[in-house]
């Protein structure tokens, strides 16, 4: 095996120095605010210059019962001073808020991490509820971690007493505290979250007080009380990046950012028709307070009106958008079909989950790959795009509304649960940076024979014109029954059909003309072994190819967005390489689109127990693939983050904790 | 609409399109296609304004055959397209065709919704108590007892009314026309002038499947006697004047006096109680109510968004640059800050 020092790039070997990385797992009840708490962590954390990545982890019922083990809801970061792709494999600090949040998440800690809990929820009918039979923070259950206890829950109604607050009000404040003191223990500035805090409450002003005076106490406990070496001030440096400014995006957030600039680039009115479904739903609640930039929000009767309508608006001039997630697509699938028959633009988001039926619905996956490429009835290919992360969904929402516009054509984009609900920095971009991409509507100069119009004549692109109604001279007529070719009027004879579905795909296909080449995003064309991904995966296939790559072995990572159709030079790519693995997680997709596509011998790496990969098990994988052995189907591992029992949807927990 | 740009006058020929219609000789549906496109020159809309949706079955090809602008969508999903033309440009004159297995089946649910937040369109629906283009089974609206391809033995389950159907869920106007009636026009007219979603059910004979099955009140023989045209203001008379139709306070239902009983009611299009009771009167004895129902409007769901769309974007100027870099924000320098 070459030693691959000479194949670092500069920057890989630029980032020998020191660097410092640090996972915090806050967990609680669903009640206790800890998705807010870790909301405002996140901010302290990227005001403070370090990269990350957040997980937030929260139960599919809405008001789980108090104190249980599915009530609880928690929120990992991963924060660093140098590049963070992954919210993180184990969490360094748990922070638990009572029994059953430290029976659920301590697993998960690194063994010799440290353990802080609220020493005052570990009563006789917490610890029942969580199943402990004795207390853990009495017995010797926890000595391969280091335990820190304290009574949160005293120290905060104790800070807040001056405010006259009830007991139950007071105690919500148990966040802050809490928050105070992680602010304290990783040398943070409090200023930034009493500012929020102020906002927050404005209009109760006592509560504010009460907040912030919690937040100062948890500060404060930590500077005066002796907590001994497990819990010390440690300072995490800056990450270096690109000048400019910055802010904390999450994936719905970017994605909504997106389809807004996309729709503003293509000069067109957006309508964002959809249904409620996790982990959907954010998309919908972000578009529907911005109606100043020529947003109409539709909340359907169901997913099929959604797309319908959204069909209905393309088909009047505007951009029509629908979002969903996998069940909700299927319900969308005939209307699709339509779309594509049609040839109208639509942008169709969806936010994986696990399935099938209703799987898991607050989990994340990406096993709706299949159904993006083929699921529908018919020969009816349509594009499709996938977003590897929070910001990187601003630019495919934008990727996705251009070829729509100009191909007249549905796209799907592909997001999942966790990067809808995950947080990281994201360098603001420049708007004037990004071409518009005006739509022209077929008018004087539109094409036709005899005085009639010809809705389906093509033009360079293959797209067909976009034909108003209310242009005059222009009527006519389009439906989903198979069309003439030339004059688009009903014609299901077979040299019609035969036409017209070798037109439609050569117009998909086509695009593979103008988006851009498939690059290798870390190492080089021709290595021992590419490890290609797509869609979320990309941070831990990221970060373990590039440890592979420090220890000396020659191994690339080629990460795909336009999954349809692929980029023109990917076979050629593919075949370069020594091996190819793709971990997915799904039962090995997009391994077969590549396998169709490309007769290479591209190998699976699995994980479909509804948690991401964590880089240890791909860097696991590339080392036995490189010793000849083929990658394997990941076993759950009852040690990540767990899975509870599925519930009905959500959408609201996540929208309060990243308020 | 643009009311200085004057509509250019047109006749039923101007509203064809050049496309052969291809429904069975004697549909009842060629009927409605010649009433339809005789009504659209007195409306008052150019036809480059107007929209036709439907859904999947025979009726949902009425698209092809109006010089107007057309979309054949797929099954039971007219409303949800209409609405989504509706609020991207509500200017143009949606209406919706459909059937009663695309409406009331497959489609129910966006017929419910469709007719709940009242959009402003019209929405024809040919029912024929049976399904058509599938060649013949029952439909939702089919008496107990169809015999068709599915229901060798007679079917079981119980019709539907579209009219209490539509009433049910809201719908602000309610109409009736038969296929072959020289009152359609009329009731397509009033249809139009309503400003909200106009549920307009039409009897309409499918000569295939379902021949006559409307005959017992359409047939010529029997039309005076079992018709009830209703006009607002006027009393409810038919059996040429001989019977009326009168409210029998006792049972709280409606009942057949003479034609001279001055409890014979007058028409209020208003009253959604007596609206309910015309479109439940029970056959036998009792006449079909025609024309216009029921005529209450109430705001429209486009008009409703677009107001909310105008005055929640008052006075906020779009700026995308300002929107990505909202919430709370910090600048990184040329070098990392040393700290």
């Amino acid at each position: 095996m070459a030693t691959a020092t000479h194949l670092l790039t500069p920057e890989e070997a630029h980032s020998d120095a020191p660097q410092e990385a640090v996972v915090v797992r806050f967990a609680g009840d669903s009640g206790d605010g800890m998705q807010l708490t870790g909301g405002q962590f996140t901010l302290s954390t990227a005001l403070a210059g370090n990269d990350l990545a957040t997980f937030p982890d929260f139960p599919a019922e809405i008001r789980a019962p108090q104190g249980t083990t599915f009530g609880v809801s928690a929120f990992q970061i991963n924060f660093g001073s140098a590049a963070i792709e992954t919210a993180g494999d184990e969490p360094d600090v748990l922070i638990a808020m009572n029994p059953a949040a430290l029976k659920v998440n301590v697993n998960q800690l690194r063994e010799g991490g440290l353990i802080i809990a609220d020493e005052g929820e570990f009563t006789q009918r917490n610890l029942a509820k969580a199943g402990y039979e004795q207390n853990p923070l009495e017995d010797d259950s926890l000595a391969k971690w280091q335990l820190v206890k304290f009574n949160i829950s005293q120290l905060t109604l104790d800070a807040v007493k001056p405010f006259g607050l009830g007991n139950k009000e007071a105690l919500r404040c148990k966040n802050m505290w809490t928050l105070g003191l992680a602010l304290w223990m990783f040398d943070r500035s409090r200023e930034p979250i009493v500012d929020w805090l102020k906002t927050k409450f404005a209009k109760a002003p006592q509560l504010a007080e009460a907040n912030i005076a919690a937040l100062n106490a948890g500060h404060a406990y930590g500077e005066t009380v002796e907590m001994g070496a497990a819990v010390k001030p440690r300072h995490i440096g800056p990450a270096p990046a690109e000048p400019g400014l910055y802010r904390t995006v999450t994936g719905a957030e970017a994605l909504g950012l997106g389809l807004v600039a996309g729709a503003q680039l293509a000069g067109l009115p957006m309508f964002f028709g959809s249904y409620p479904i996790t982990p959907a739903s954010p998309l919908l609640h972000h578009l529907s307070r911005l109606k100043e930039y020529g947003i109409t929000t539709f909340q359907a009767e169901d997913e099929i009106a959604a797309i319908c309508a959204a069909i209905g608006a393309s088909y009047a001039g505007q951009l029509g958008v629908t979002s969903s997630s996998g069940p909700g697509i299927a319900l969308k699938t005939e209307a699709m079909g339509l779309a594509i028959m049609t040839e109208l633009p639509l942008v169709i988001v969806n936010s994986q989950r696990g399935g099938p039926s209703t799987g898991l619905p607050t989990k994340t996956e990406q096993s709706d790959l299949y159904q993006a490429v083929y699921g529908r009835n018919g020969d009816a290919p349509l594009p499709v795009i996938a977003a590897r992360s929070p910001s990187d969904a601003f630019d495919c929402a934008i990727e996705a509304c251009r070829i729509a516009a100009h191909y007249m054509t549905p796209v799907m984009l592909l997001t999942d649960g966790y990067i809808a609900n995950a947080a990281e920095p994201w360098k603001v971009p420049d708007m004037s940076g990004y071409a518009p991409f005006p739509v022209q509507f077929a008018n004087g100069d539109a094409p036709m024979k005899d005085g009639k119009l010809l809705p389906y004549q093509r033009n360079d692109r293959m797209a067909r014109p976009w034909v108003k109604p209310g242009t005059p001279g222009l009527t006519h007529r389009i439906g989903g029954i198979e069309k003439n070719p030339g004059t688009g009027d009903l014609d299901y004879s077979p040299a019609a059909h035969a036409e017209m579905t070798r037109q439609r795909h050569q117009k998909v296909l086509g695009i593979a003309n103008d988006i851009p080449e498939q690059d290798v995003c870390l190492g080089e064309r021709g290595a021992a072994m590419a490890v290609v991904g797509w869609g979320s995966t990309f941070g831990p296939i990221h970060q373990a190819v590039r440890r592979m790559r420090a220890r000396g072995h020659d191994v690339a990572h080629v990460h795909i967005r336009h999954i349809w159709p692929l980029p023109r030079n990917l076979g050629e790519l593919l075949k370069s390489f020594g091996r190819v693995i793709v971990p997915e997680m799904n039962a090995g997709q997009l391994k077969t689109v590549l396998r169709d596509q490309y007769l290479v011998d591209a190998r699976s790496l699995t994980k479909v127990s509804g948690q991401p990969f964590r880089i240890a098990e791909i860097e696991a994988a590339i080392a036995e693939a490189l010793e000849g052995h083929s990658p394997v189907n990941l076993r759950p591992d009852p040690a990540q983050l767990p899975i509870r029992d599925s519930g009905h949807d959500d959408g609201r927990t996540v929208r309060e904790g990243l308020a | 609409m643009n009311e200085l740009t004057p509509i250019e006058k047109t006749t039923a020929k101007d509203w064809a399109s050049d496309q052969e219609v291809r429904w069975c000789p004697g549909c009842g549906d060629y009927a409605v296609l010649k009433a339809v496109q005789r009504t659209m020159p007195d409306l008052g809309v150019a036809r480059e304004k107007t929209v036709f949706v439907s859904g999947i079955g025979c009726s949902s090809r009425f698209p092809y055959y109006m010089e107007t602008f057309g979309f054949h969508t797929i099954h039971g999903r007219a409303p949800a397209v209409a609405t989504g033309i509706k609020l991207a440009n509500p200017e143009l004159d949606v209406w919706i065709i459909t059937g009663d297995g695309d409406a009331l089946s497959i489609g129910g649910n966006h017929t419910m919704h469709v007719l709940r937040r009242n959009l402003n369109c019209q929405i024809l629906l040919f029912n024929n108590e049976i399904y058509g283009l599938t060649k013949g089974q029952y439909s939702p609206t089919s008496r107990i007892g169809t015999r068709s391809p599915s229901t060798p033995f007679g079917s079981v389950d119980r019709p539907t009314r579209p009219a209490a159907f539509a009433l049910g869920s809201g719908a602000r106007f309610v109409a009736r026309g038969i296929d072959v009636h020289k009152n359609l026009p009329d009731v397509l007219k009033a249809a139009h002038a309503h400003k909200g979603a106009a549920f307009v059910e039409i009897f309409q004979n499918c000569v295939v499947y379902n021949d006559d099955v409307f005959a017992p009140f359409t047939a010529r023989e029997v039309a005076t006697e079992m018709q009830l045209w209703l006009k607002p203001g006027e009393k409810m008379l038919f059996a040429g004047g001989a019977k009326g139709i009168a409210l029998d306070l006792e049972t709280l239902a409606l009942k057949v006096v003479p034609g001279d009983d001055p409890a014979v009611l007058v028409h209020n299009p208003r009253n959604r109680l007596l609206a309910h009771l015309l479109v439940e009167m029970p056959g036998q004895g009792f006449p079909v109510a025609l024309g216009v129902i029921y005529d209450d409007p109430a705001p429209t769901f486009d008009e409703a968004v677009l107001e909310q769309n105008r005055t929640v974007s008052a006075g906020k100027a779009p700026d995308l640059q300002a929107l990505v870099s909202k919430g709370q924000s910090w600048q990184v320098e040329k070098e990392p800050r040393a700290e």
